[in-house]
This record gives C-alpha cells, structure tokens and sequence, in this order.
C-alpha cells in the first residue's frame, strides 16, 4: 500500500514537475512552426520572387552549406573521439585561409595566378591544408593533450581560450584589417549546367567538397587508419588494449579535421573574396550546428546537417521572415542559423542520423 | 645515475628549452608585442618592457634548465642555462637576419625596421652577438636563481618584483607623488622618463630588505596579536576594517580621474562576474551568452529614462533600477527554460547562441523603430541623488561599490543558503541532485534569473555611464571577457571574482599599449590557467581539494560532469 502511495506521489509530481517545462518547449516548437508556414505561406501568395531567383538562393545555399559541412567534420571526428568541442576549430579554418591568403597574392604577383588556375588553386588550398593542420596540432599538443583527464568544463575553456589566443595572434601577425582575396578570371560569371546557370565559383566550391568529402568517407572507412579512428571513437580503452596508439590516432584526427577546414577556409574565401582574423567564429559556430543537426560523431551526417544549415540560411529570410512582413529579412539570416542551432540542441541534441550513437554516448 | 650516460640526453633538453623560449619570444616579437611596449620604460635608460620581454626568454630557459638538471653541479646548471639562454638569442636573431634579408612586411605587419632595431639594439647586425651574449647571461642568472638558498632566492625576488611592479606603473606612481614631501621623494626615486637607476636599487633593497624583516619577525607580530585579549583584538580588527573603509572610500580622489574610471569598470565587470560566478561556479552552468542580460539591463534604463526619441517612460534612474533588475531576472528564467535539459558544453554553445540571438535582433532594422538598432539608445540622463549629480567616473565609483558590495553580500548569504546548497549539488551532479529531492528544475532557473539580474543591475550603471546604449558594447567578447575573469578567480570564489576583474579588467586598462593584445593574453591565460591552476588565484577550499586531488576524469570533480547531453525524451 506505502509503496504504491509513493509511486504515485512520485509519478504525480514527475508529472507536475515535467508538464510545465514540456508545454513551454511544446509551445515554443509551435510558434516557430507556425511563424514558418504563415511566413512562407504569405511569400508564396505574395508571388514577389520568380524562379530564378529561389533557384539561385538554393544554389547559393548548396555552395554555403558545403563549406560549413567541411568545417563540420572536424567537429564530428574530434567530437567522436573525445567527446569535447573543439571551440577553436573555426579559427583553425581562418588560420587557413588567411594564410594562403598570402600564397595566393604571391601567386597572382608572379602572374601565375590567372595563367595556370588548376595548379594555384592546388597550391593554395596545399597552403591552407599545412596552415591548418599545423595550428591545429600546435593546439592539440599544447591546449588539449595535457587535460585529456580533467574535468569536463576544463578542456573546453582551454578551448575556448585557444580560440580567442588564435585570433588575437592572427590580428597581431597579419593585421586587424579585410583583405581582399585576388580573384580567378576564369571562375567569373556562370556556367550553364542543364540550362541553369550557376555562378561558377559556386560551381567549384561544390565540385570541390564533393570530391574532399568523396576521399574522407573513403579514407575513414576503407583504411586501416580509418578503421582505427572509428574504434578509437567507439571504445578508447578497448581500442588501445588491441594495439592502437590512441595518441597517434588522436593527434591524425585532429589533423584530418584541421585539413577539411583549411580546405573549406579556401573555398569559404573564394565565394566571399576577403578574410578577416574573426571570420572563422560564426562559420565556426554554424558548422558546430551542422554536426549536431546531422548526428555527432557521424560524417554523413555532417554533410547533410552542413547542406541543410546552409539551405535554410540562404532561403529562410526570404522564405520565411519576408513573409512575415520583417524589414531587411537578410540581416536576420544569422538568428535563422543561431535559432535552428538552440532549437536542435534543445529539441534533438541526437540529431538527424544520431540515433545510432545516442545509446552509447549517453 | 651516470651523468655519461644522460649527457646527451640532458643537452637534447637544453636545446629543447631554449628553442621553445626563443621561439615565444620570436611570436611576442612577430606578434607586435615587444615593439608596442618599447615606450614603457622600467628602469629609465637601462631596461624597457620590451627587452623585459626579450630577456624573459633567456631567464626562463636558464630557470628551466636548472630545474631539470637539480641533481647536477652548480658550474653545469650554469652552463646549461647560459647555454639554453644563447640559444634563445640565436634565434631572436635569426629573426632580425630572415627579415633584413627578405621583406617579411607584406605577410607579418609587425616585422619592421623600428623591431629589428629594437632586437638588435640598434646597432644593425653588429648587435646581434651581444644579444646572444644578454640571452646568455640572462639564462646564467635565470639558472643561478634555483642555486640560491630559499632564504635569499625569496627577498631577490620581491626586491626585483617591486622594482618591477613600481617602474611599470611609474607614470601612475608618479602621478600620485606630486606635492610637499612627496614630490621629493618623486624626484629620488624618478627621472623624467621614468624609474632612475637609483631609484630602482633604492626600492629592490627596500623591498628585499622589509621581506627578511617580515620573515624574521612575523611570528613574533602574529603571536602578539594572538595573544590580546578578545576586546582589543576586536577593537584592532575594526580599527583595521575603518582603515580600510576609508581608504576604499577616498580611492578616486586620491588617485584622480583616470584610475576611478577604471575602478568603476572593475565594478561593473564584478557585477556581472559575480552573476556568472553564480551561474558558472555555484550550479555549473556555463553561459557563454552573458552579455545578453548585461544588455537587457542597459537597454531597459536606457528606454525608460532617455530624453530621445525612443523613450517608452522618462523615470528617474533610481526607479528605473529595480524595474531592470526585475527584467533581466525574468529574462534569465524565459531564457533558461528551454534550455533545462541541456547540459555540459551543449550548454554553453546554446548560451552563446541565444546572446548573439539577441544582440543580431537588437542591430536589426527590424526592430529599429523600438530599440534604435546599430544607433542605439542616446540620450541618458546621469543618476541624481539629494542634489547630487553622478557626473563623472569619481560619483560613479561610489554607485558601483554599494551595488558591487550589495550584490556580493546577497551572493554570500544565497551560497550559504538552501538554495546555494541545492546549486552545488546541481553542480556535482544533477542526476543525483535529483534523486535527492532538489527541484532542479527550480533551481537551474533561479541561477539564470538571480545571476541575470546581477548583470542587469550591471548594465544599468553602464548605461548612465556611457549616457548611451549600443548593441556593439555588447558582443560575445563581453562573455569571454566576463568567463576569463571568474576563471583566474577561481570559480565559485567570491573573492575571486574580484581579483579576477582587478587582474583581468584593472590592469589592461592601466596599461594601454595592451589594450589590442588583450584577447590575447586572455587566450593564454586561460590555457595556461586550466592547466597548471584550474582552481583560480583565490580558488574556495573546495576547489582546492578536489583538482589537486587528481580526481579521475569519471568521477565527481568540481565542474559540470555529466553527459554532454542526454537520450531525449
């Protein structure tokens, strides 16, 4: 009888305890939900864009979201492994990009730029990649080996102050200032692709993730290297009772990482023509929320959380916020990015592809 | 131990120590740093910041090789961090030899003549193998400070420290020795350009001198004050307290506009560290989106008592107060319910969305006709009280101490308090927090009401600081700024809070040439801070206790430990 009185006083006041929080969060889904379908829905009535344009606001957003998809990878891998946030990963890819900033000024000076366009681009994202990856392990080594076993918060402030310590050095090193990207003559204007034109260097950018995404998937999942990686991330310990050098792994996780986000930082700047020492801190965020919108340590996922994110950034100001009557919806496209970031992390931290994961990290 | 055996070895450490100092003090050199403190003279004529910078490197390598080597003979700990200390100097000069040869400009902006002059103590190339002579000699006394007994390793370094602490801040120091008496002992120890040679040994065998006396004769003083009887110890505490009251209280028209202006940042900043230090510290909840109550604070005194066009109200600041109080708290319990169930660093990325959430919408144009957007809020009437007008940084300063002691003194009774008891075990962990019957959901959202008010009260000084509001004061920097500050604290640490924001907030502001390496020196701080003193300058025993323990990383430690997240439901 006494227990099943304090089952039910237990379940009464799970029950008041949860409902209110639960109707919030219900209440909260709802009006976003609605203010979408009026938003669009009035957009679309309203007829004030043709098809072209949304045509180029997906394409936009495919080439955007690529970007922020290879930036995510090394937030999926890192995360995988040691289930901590690289805070300073997006400083990673500015790292990159701003130094082959450099290599390509250097380039386009000796009028190779523009001559041999295939060859520079390689050189420059080589430069990008070795930037990169370089800092990253600098920063592994020195902010993060040392508190492998520390508390939780620990190693994320320490990455949180490598990430502020990057772009202060850079802001120091390079210059406080933008500087503008030399642009490559022969990615100038479109291409007719099935008889839709699509800005070439978009064109590129996506050519280009496809081909780097194509080789991580195969590098993860058909090497020996790879393979390890991926026991690594499902059992640390068993992992190294079976012969793998957890710090090797961990060190080569971090460097494949920084080396699509030194590749992303090159391809970043060519669609945006300029860099910036603070231009990594929201590319870095937003590709944060692509991988946990497609499922933390899963690369698929990744890719799909990145092409997602950048979908609904490029579209939803003009999709949603026009239509809900917002002056200057595209100044608002970063609150798009921010809230679909809180709305994930509150509504499904597990993500898109996650559920396979979630049982085990939990 | 053979010493043929690990010789190679111990000179493989050598190289090691000295290439790593000599390659920071390349990156401080790179980074703009040296040439920007090259005006701060510390002992005018001899030595400036920027060669205390150089020379560091060198010092710190002879420090190092000497400690490595302790099992060795005096003559090879010296060699050895001579040794390391030319190294360091080789490649400061390498540096100077790279970029006379080859035009660095283009790429690193600081790699310029007046830095190469400064490195090779303008004397060109000639003065190159003089500063690997310095770095030598400076690693020889860096190696030579561990051979000397403690008893007189102690006073050299407080009497170099005071030296140095008094030389850096000579143009302060100066600035409080003006009249009377105190003018000469400005012209004694100061020449125009700053710290006389005389004066720096005057003060070193002062400093060093009171340190021995201290040392000697500080059990005698504490055994007599132990020994009073219990009225007069009192009467000699409060005599203390009254000292200490008055001096606080007279601060800012002792020591002149400038430093009560920086006093009042110290305070706002203790405001809201003290809001985040509930937050962070008491229940683990790590709020990277601070700044957004700081704003709402602002924003809610600056709408409600602006004579501009945005006035919603035109109310006194003092009714305005408890009006932005009460704001922010409802903000930081509207803004902590969705995020209940996130935890760990989950948490943290979803703050900081949230804050810059909030500062996008305010820049908009969207809401423009409301809140001003990029233009802000103009127009803010400065606090009056009893005829009294809070004009300048000396009124303000009072405002931020009663605030400041206020806020502490509620923060101290809720740590002590059930409430306080509850966040601690929230911040252990929560699940057990649960099971033990605290209302976690209750409590998670008081810390973010109760330390969002905190930052609001902070913010509504800031507003009649400023007399304006504008979305660009409040970034994320304000966050990290706020974090950096309750971490060199010690989190949790109520007195922390305030070394941190004297040490983190007072200091730069002091030294202006810093003031664009800031974050820098914030980044560092805080990696270097996590790792060899993650409790904090003035940690609570707690802290103490539990992360120098060597607590496993699986049970409980003094920070949020729980899942990144968990299952959802």
């Amino acid at each position: 009888m006494a227990a099943t009185i304090v089952a039910a006083r237990i379940r009464r006041s799970w029950f008041q305890r949860l409902s209110v929080i639960d109707l919030f969060l219900w209440g909260f889904r709802a009006a976003v939900l609605a203010a979408v379908v009026v938003g669009t829905f009035a957009t679309l009535r309203s007829g004030r864009y043709a098809g072209e344009v949304w045509l180029d606001f997906l394409i936009f957003g495919i080439s955007q979201g690529s970007v922020y998809a290879l930036i995510a990878l090394g937030y999926t891998m890192v995360y995988g492994i040691l289930r901590m946030i690289n805070f300073a990963h997006g400083d990673i890819f500015m790292c990159g990009a701003y130094t082959a900033f450099y290599a390509a000024t250097a380039l386009h000076r000796a009028g190779l730029f523009n001559r041999y366009p295939p060859l520079s681009l390689a050189v420059i994202l080589v430069v990008a990649m070795a930037t990169a990856v370089s800092v990253a392990l600098l920063v592994e080594r020195v902010a993060y080996r040392p508190l492998r076993r520390a508390p939780r918060l620990v190693p994320l402030i320490s990455a949180i102050g490598a990430s502020f310590f990057i772009e202060y050095a850079v802001r120091g090193l390079y210059g406080s200032g933008f500087q503008a990207y030399p642009e490559f003559e022969v990615f100038k204007g479109k291409w007719n692709v099935f008889g839709v034109g699509i800005l070439r260097t978009q064109a590129v950018v996506i050519v280009a993730t496809v081909i780097l995404m194509t080789l991580l998937y195969l590098f993860v999942m058909r090497t020996r290297t790879g393979t390890a990686m991926r026991a690594v991330s499902e059992d640390m310990e068993v992992a190294s009772l079976m012969g793998i050098n957890v710090d090797r792994i961990i060190v080569i996780t971090f460097a494949v990482g920084a080396a699509a986000a030194g590749a992303a930082g090159v391809l970043y700047a060519l669609v945006f023509k300029q860099v910036h020492f603070f231009m990594g801190f929201y590319p870095g965020i937003k590709a944060f929320t692509a991988a946990v919108l497609g499922g933390i340590g899963n690369i698929p996922g990744a890719m799909l959380g990145g092409l997602f994110l950048g979908l609904f950034e490029s579209v939803g100001p003009i999709l949603v916020l026009d239509g809900l009557g917002i002056v200057a919806p595209y100044q608002l496209k970063d609150v798009i990015a921010f809230t679909m970031l809180v709305m994930v992390l509150i509504f499904r931290p597990s993500g898109i592809l996650g559920e396979r994961l979630a049982g085990k990290k939990a | 131990m053979t010493r043929a055996g690990t010789a190679g070895g111990t000179w493989r450490s050598v190289v090691r120590t000295g290439a790593l100092w000599g390659a920071g003090a390349v990156f401080l050199a790179l980074v703009g740093l040296v040439e920007a403190v090259s005006r701060r003279q510390i002992v005018a004529g001899v030595l400036s910041l920027s060669y205390t910078f150089i020379l560091l490197a060198g010092f710190g390598s002879g420090v190092q090789v000497s400690r490595r080597w302790a099992g060795l003979a005096a003559w090879q700990r010296l060699a050895g961090g001579a040794a390391a200390g030319a190294l360091a100097g080789v490649l400061v000069g390498l540096l100077v030899v790279i970029g006379r040869l080859a035009n660095l400009r283009p790429m690193l902006i600081n790699a310029s003549l007046p830095l190469y002059e400064i490195l090779s103590f303008g004397r060109g190339l000639g003065g190159l193998p003089l500063m690997v002579l310095v770095q030598a000699a400076a690693g020889a006394i860096g190696a030579a400070m561990l051979l000397l007994p403690p008893a007189v390793r102690r006073p050299v370094i407080v009497g170099l420290g005071t030296a140095f602490v008094i030389g850096l801040f000579q143009d302060l120091v100066q600035l409080m020795l003006q009249s009377g008496v105190r003018a000469g002992l400005r012209s004694l120890l100061f020449t125009g350009e700053g710290l006389a040679p005389r004066g720096a040994v005057i003060l070193m065998v002062l400093a060093a001198g009171g340190n021995i006396f201290w040392t000697r004769y500080r059990s005698p003083v504490r055994r007599w004050a132990d020994r009073l009887a219990p009225p007069r110890r009192r009467a000699l505490r409060g005599i203390t307290l009254v000292a200490l009251a008055g001096a606080i209280l007279t601060l800012p028209w002792v020591t002149g506009l400038f430093i009560s202006q920086v006093l009042v940042l110290v305070g706002l900043y203790t405001l809201m560290g003290l809001g985040l230090n509930l937050e962070v510290g008491f229940a683990g909840l790590l709020d990277l989106g601070f700044v957004a109550f700081f704003a709402i604070g602002a924003y809610t005194v600056g709408l409600l008592t602006t004579t501009g066009p945005l006035a919603v109200a035109h109310l006194s600041w003092w009714a305005v107060v408890p009006i932005a109080t009460v704001v922010s708290l409802m903000a930081g319990v509207f803004f902590g319910l969705p995020i209940l169930r996130i935890r760990g660093d989950y948490l943290a990325i979803a703050t900081l969305g949230f804050g810059e959430i909030i500062r996008l919408l305010v820049l908009s144009d969207f809401l423009r006709p409301w809140l001003g957007g990029s233009q802000g809020v103009l127009g803010i009437p400065k606090p009056v009280l009893g005829g009294l007008e809070f004009r300048g940084p000396q009124q303000l300063f009072y405002l931020t101490l009663v605030a400041s002691a206020l806020v502490a003194f509620v923060a101290a009774r809720l740590r002590d308090s059930r409430l306080g008891r509850a966040w601690m075990a929230v911040r252990e962990d929560e699940d057990v927090a649960e099971a033990l019957g605290i209302n976690t959901v209750n409590v998670k959202l008081l810390a973010y009401g109760i330390g969002g008010a905190f930052a609001g009260i902070s913010g509504a000084i800031f507003a009649v600081m400023l007399g304006s509001v504008f979305p660009h004061s409040f970034n994320v920097l304000i966050s990290i700024n706020v974090l950096a500050l309750i971490i060199v604290g010690g989190m949790g640490s109520l007195p922390g809070v305030m070394v941190g924001s004297l040490a983190l907030i007072g200091l730069p502001e002091l030294l202006r040439e810093f003031s664009d390496f800031r974050f820098l020196v914030y980044g560092a701080v805080l990696i270097v801070m996590m790792q060899f003193r993650p409790e904090g300058l003035w940690p609570t025993a707690v802290a103490r206790r539990e992360l120098h323990e060597g607590v496993p990383a699986t049970a409980g430690g003094g920070v949020e430990l729980a899942g990144a997240h968990e299952p959802d439901g």
